[in-house]
């Protein structure tokens, strides 16, 4: 009994995997659950797990290729089994697997058809359409319409599927389901179609980091750690985000989801990229967590290390290109969340103050918002909190 | 602003349009003396006079062809069919003379002709008597045709129609005449060709048209309430020529579509706004169109099978949730 | 089944141009059929071509007795009456041609020539249809108060359809200043009209409506002038339609798809009417009367015959219809 080995696809946006190191080789023998191989995907490095047991007759792909998700990487198969023919042909259409299908915009990658020869794929003509403008693949997509018929909402970010579902996020604990008003909803399709998918809009504040900057340098000269300007931008969005619920938020396309909890994404650059690990419950967690846990996590991200659970799940992102001399910048929304906050260099200034001109640290802030979930006032508002907070640092604690 | 009803909305129009026209004249059974078979034209023998509001025998055929006769001389007739089913024997008139005489004299003899009456089923008048037969005109070029469905839209379009220059089949009901609704004092039209959004919405486009425009706002009631669907009702007015713009937009807005009519299936006028829209939104089509018509029978004469022969509030809405892919 | 026998009344040379225009006109019908005819097999008409030779004196002679603001309907054969209105025979030709140049723009041909300056409203090609609209015509002048008529002109097999008698009936009953001329050819197609008719005797029908009617021969065009005439006068002094049945025959068959003789009637009795040929008669009498001579006869056909080569030619030469007209002309701006 031969057992072909595929590409998994071992993350929510993955479509096609590099065999970074074969941990078996032709000939070996192999059980059920043996890692066969480290896979270099588009977020991080995972497992290749054998799902039958035998002899690892043929590696079809070598170390260093690539290959689509779906594809034949390897076949296991008793000593003397007749192997050839099976890894020919394209398509596996063993399992047809619920993928996350809205991308990141700045991870969007063209999509590859998965099968050389794709069964036709039953869509209404306006998902066609849809997905044709995202660069979405319909082969991917589970249909929810008769017959299997991909339509409107099939094409609209699910939650994260399992494993990918973070903890602490289970079965309505911790969020509230609020159904769109007329409003909302209107709102929502005249923006959608005049902006594309997400309807951004940005919010600019400048912030006195005077005293912050000040409060920072003490506790980090106590000796006990080090805390950086994003540690603390972190804990101030969460705290800011329970006084502003209605920035905390995901859309759902046909409902939005209101979390009473902060998870925060923390953008972080990586050899090739960016990705985005997310710090949970930061609004529960010390300066002093937050900042180990940054900066584990961003190890853990450039090392490509992080488990799929570490970058999903976030209510809320925060950018930060201080430290690469940007003053302010625009960042995209990860979808399904609402709005991100794009952090730029603290740096000092002349202002005026009281009549006179002196110079203050000051830090650039913009805020990405989903116009489909925040209006103006709303996000303004949250804003004015976290520049309240960073100006009064104590304010953290009220 | 006054709440009259839609016959005395017709009445009004006929009325205004005879005073500022001396060439219009109103033709058909029991108009003058008996006041109207439906009492549209109450009172109008007694202000213009027999040779502006003319009795006829029972002769379809004859009058709607002196109808033509008169119009090509320049006179405006506004000739009635008791019911649109009685039109079928002057059919010949409608649509071999009326439709066709100024294509065929090259442009030379106008015939601006309004034949009006009730059409469609009323309240078990048996097979003979409930028939919408709009799709056998809104077929014939050189034919305009309209069905409004309140009393503002009846007047207005009368008007319109009267002053159009062009035959006009103008399709009434008997279950609308003693509907009630607000007409403004004062002179005003509605222009042909133009459908009108009855009630907005964004998640569905309902079409309809005449006694079918009060089931589709039924049916959107029942639908926001009890499955939060918000229904946009589009009502065509005129079928002939169909406003495919305002039919579109709304599509493109809701991206489903169920198309309500009281005639039978096959050929019906929904059928050409489903072609329509297959045509001109299908990117912006999620679910196929559905139709809602009359029964694929002669109307029976039994109360509870007429019901069942005609499109329903409830046939609507559950087309609606099917194009919503709603279960249950 | 013979004419009403009549005394002809004396010819009065004080209306010899009358007389001779008449002949004039018959000649002209005549000769333009017998173009149309030959045109038609050569293919340059298409469709169906409805030929009035032998029944000239009816059309000419009725029409003689209308005035220039009367109102005129006819069915679908109906050159000659197009042409004793006074349409041009190149506008006549050039429609049966399909020519822009057609009185009908090519788009209506020979079964819907309209020409509405002269009053002549077609041209219908539905059996008895145009009946009820000539009555429509009627009514609207009874209503603005002229002292014009309406003529309506049909075949006696139209005499059977609904809209004739559902027209007579208003007609009467209103009082409507119309003239309805029943041209009895007496051959429906090929159904003669014994087969057809259980009332064989046309003008006797009136009487269902109270209608005044007459019977006249259709071969004298001077009998069809003074019969319309009559009727003229009824209609715009009494306001009251009149039924006239114009007994005539057609040489032709039906259309020139339809056989000349045989299943439906014999070569003898085409042979025995043409004995009574309209044009024969009436250069007879004048003839006879010294008031046309021969040779002022021959010139009189030779000026006609150039007159129908003009329009033939003309319809040669003219052009098709622009291929945009196919959309023009459906609805009234």
């Amino acid at each position: 009994m031969a057992t072909r080995v595929v590409m998994e696809a071992l993350s929510p946006t993955m479509e096609e995997g590099r065999i970074a190191r074969w941990l078996k080789h032709e000939g070996d023998a192999v059980k059920t659950g043996d890692i066969l191989a480290e896979v270099e995907t588009d977020k991080a490095i995972m497992e290749l797990q054998a799902r039958g047991e035998g002899v690892l007759r043929k590696v079809v792909v070598p170390e260093g290729g690539t290959t689509a998700v779906g594809n034949v990487v390897a076949v296991i198969a008793g000593p003397d089994d007749d192997i050839t023919g099976l890894w020919d042909q394209g398509p596996q259409q063993q399992e047809r697997r619920e993928q996350q299908v809205a991308q990141r915009p700045q991870e969007r990658q063209k999509a590859e058809p998965i099968a050389a020869e794709p069964a036709r794929v039953r869509a209404s003509p306006l998902a066609r359409r849809l997905a044709s403008e995202k660069g979405l693949d319909l082969q991917i997509v589970q249909g929810s319409g008769p017959g299997g018929r991909i339509i409107k909402r099939d094409l609209v970010p699910v939650a994260p599927v399992v494993p990918i579902m973070p903890v602490g996020l289970g079965g309505g604990e911790g969020w509230e389901d609020v159904p769109l008003t007329q409003i909302r909803k209107t709102i929502a399709r005249r923006l959608s179609q005049s902006l594309g998918p997400i309807p951004h809009f940005f919010l600019t504040a400048e912030i006195d980091m005077e005293r912050c900057a000040e409060a920072r340098e003490a506790l980090n000269a106590l000796g006990e750690g080090k805390v950086s300007f994003n540690d603390i931008a972190i804990k101030v969005v969460a705290m800011a985000l329970l006084q502003h619920r209605d920035c905390n938020a995901w859309w759902q396309d046909d409902h939005i989801r209101y979390f009473n909890e902060v998870h925060v994404g923390m953008a972080v650059a990586v050899e090739d990229g960016l990705i985005t690990p997310v710090i949970r419950q930061a609004h529960r967690k010390s300066l002093r967590q937050i900042a180990e846990e940054a900066g584990a996590l961003a190890d853990r991200a450039r090392t490509r290390r992080l488990t799929p659970e570490e970058y999903t799940g976030a209510t809320f992102s925060v950018s930060n290109l201080g430290m690469l001399g940007i003053d302010e910048f625009t960042a995209v929304i990860n979808p399904p969340e609402a709005a991100i906050l794009a952090i730029g260099a603290v740096t000092p200034k002349p202002v005026a103050a009281d009549g006179t001109v002196t110079v203050r640290r000051r830090m650039r802030v913009t805020m990405s918002c989903d116009h489909r979930v925040i209006d103006g006032a709303t996000g303004a508002r949250f804003l004015q909190t976290v520049k309240r907070m960073l100006e009064n640092p104590l304010a953290i604690l009220w | 602003m006054p709440t009259i009803t839609y016959r005395d909305a017709l009445n009004q129009a006929l009325r205004e349009e005879m005073h500022r026209d001396a060439a219009v004249f109103l033709m058909g059974e029991e108009v003058g003396v008996y006041q109207g078979a439906y009492k549209v034209s109450r009172g109008l023998l007694e202000e213009f006079g027999p040779m502006r509001v003319v009795d006829t025998p029972i002769a379809e055929l004859g009058f709607a062809g002196i109808g033509v006769g008169a119009a090509m001389v320049g006179m405006r007739p506004v000739i009635e069919f008791m019911t649109w089913n009685f039109a079928l024997l002057a059919i010949d008139q409608v649509v071999n003379s009326a439709a066709k005489i100024l294509y065929m004299s090259g442009g030379q003899i106008p015939v601006p002709i309004v034949f009006r009456g009730p059409g469609g089923p009323a309240l078990q008048l048996g097979a003979q008597h409930s028939q919408a037969l709009e799709s056998w005109f809104t077929h014939v070029p050189g034919l305009k045709v309209v069905a409004p469905a309140t009393p503002y839209d009846a007047k207005g379009l009368l008007k319109s129609s009267i002053r159009d220059g062009n035959p006009i089949v103008f399709l009434e009901g008997e279950m609308l005449y003693n509907t009630k609704g607000e007409v403004p004092e004062g002179e005003y039209t509605v222009p042909l060709g133009s459908a009108d959004v009855k009630r907005e919405g964004a998640d569905l486009t309902l079409v309809c048209h005449s006694k079918t425009v009060a089931v589709a706002l039924k049916a959107a009631e029942q639908l926001q309430h009890e499955h939060d669907l918000a229904a946009e009702v589009v009502d065509l007015r005129t079928l002939r020529p169909l406003d495919v713009g305002t039919l579109v937009a709304s599509v493109r807005k809701t991206n489903r579509c169920v198309v309500v009519e009281e005639g039978w299936p096959l050929g019906g006028v929904g059928a050409q706004v489903v072609d329509e829209l297959q045509r001109e939104a299908f990117d912006h089509l999620d679910a196929p169109i559905l139709r809602v018509t009359g029964a694929d029978v002669p109307m029976p004469y039994n109360k509870h099978l007429e019901r069942a022969a005609k499109p329903g509030p409830d046939r609507v809405v559950e087309a609606a949730k099917r194009v919503a892919y709603r279960e249950g | 089944m013979t004419a009403t026998a009549r005394t002809l009344p004396a010819l009065e040379p004080s209306r010899r141009a009358f007389y001779v225009g008449l002949l004039r006109q018959m000649v002209l019908v005549r000769r333009f059929e017998e173009r149309a005819a030959e045109s038609y097999a050569q293919g340059r008409i298409g469709g169906f071509c409805h030929l009035y030779i032998g029944q000239e004196a009816v059309a000419t002679g009725a029409v003689a007795a209308l005035r220039a603001d009367d109102y005129l309907f006819t069915s679908y054969r109906e050159h000659a009456h197009a042409l004793v209105r006074g349409t041009p025979p190149r506008a006549v030709m050039a429609e049966l041609f399909g020519k822009a140049t057609g009185c009908s723009g090519g788009k209506g041909g020979s079964m819907h020539l309209f020409d509405a300056q002269r009053g002549f409203l077609g041209g219908h090609a539905i059996v008895g249809s145009h009946i009820p609209i000539a009555a429509g015509a009627a009514f609207a002048i009874k209503s603005r108060e002229t002292d014009q008529v309406a003529a309506c002109f049909f075949g006696e097999a139209a005499v059977n359809i609904g809209a004739f008698h559902e027209t007579l009936n208003m007609a009467a009953l209103w009082g409507l200043p119309a003239i309805f001329i029943c041209e009895n050819n007496r051959y429906g197609m090929g159904t003669a009209l014994e087969r057809a008719a259980a009332v064989y005797d046309i003008a006797r029908r009136a009487c269902s409506y109270d209608m005044a009617s007459e019977t006249a021969d259709g071969m004298d065009v001077l009998a069809m002038y003074d019969v319309t005439a009559r009727a003229v006068q009824r209609a715009r002094e009494d306001k009251l339609p009149t039924l006239i049945e114009a007994r005539t025959y057609r040489y032709m068959g039906h259309s020139m798809a339809d056989p000349i003789h045989g299943h439906y009637r014999t070569k003898e009795e085409l042979e025995e009417q043409k004995s009574r040929d309209p044009i024969e008669q009436l250069a007879r009498r004048l003839r006879e009367a010294d008031l046309l001579a021969d040779d002022a006869f021959k010139a009189l056909k030779q000026s006609v015959e150039e007159e129908v080569e003009d329009a033939v030619r003309f319809s040669e030469e003219s052009p098709e219809p622009d291929l945009s007209a196919l959309y023009t002309d459906v609805y009234r701006a």
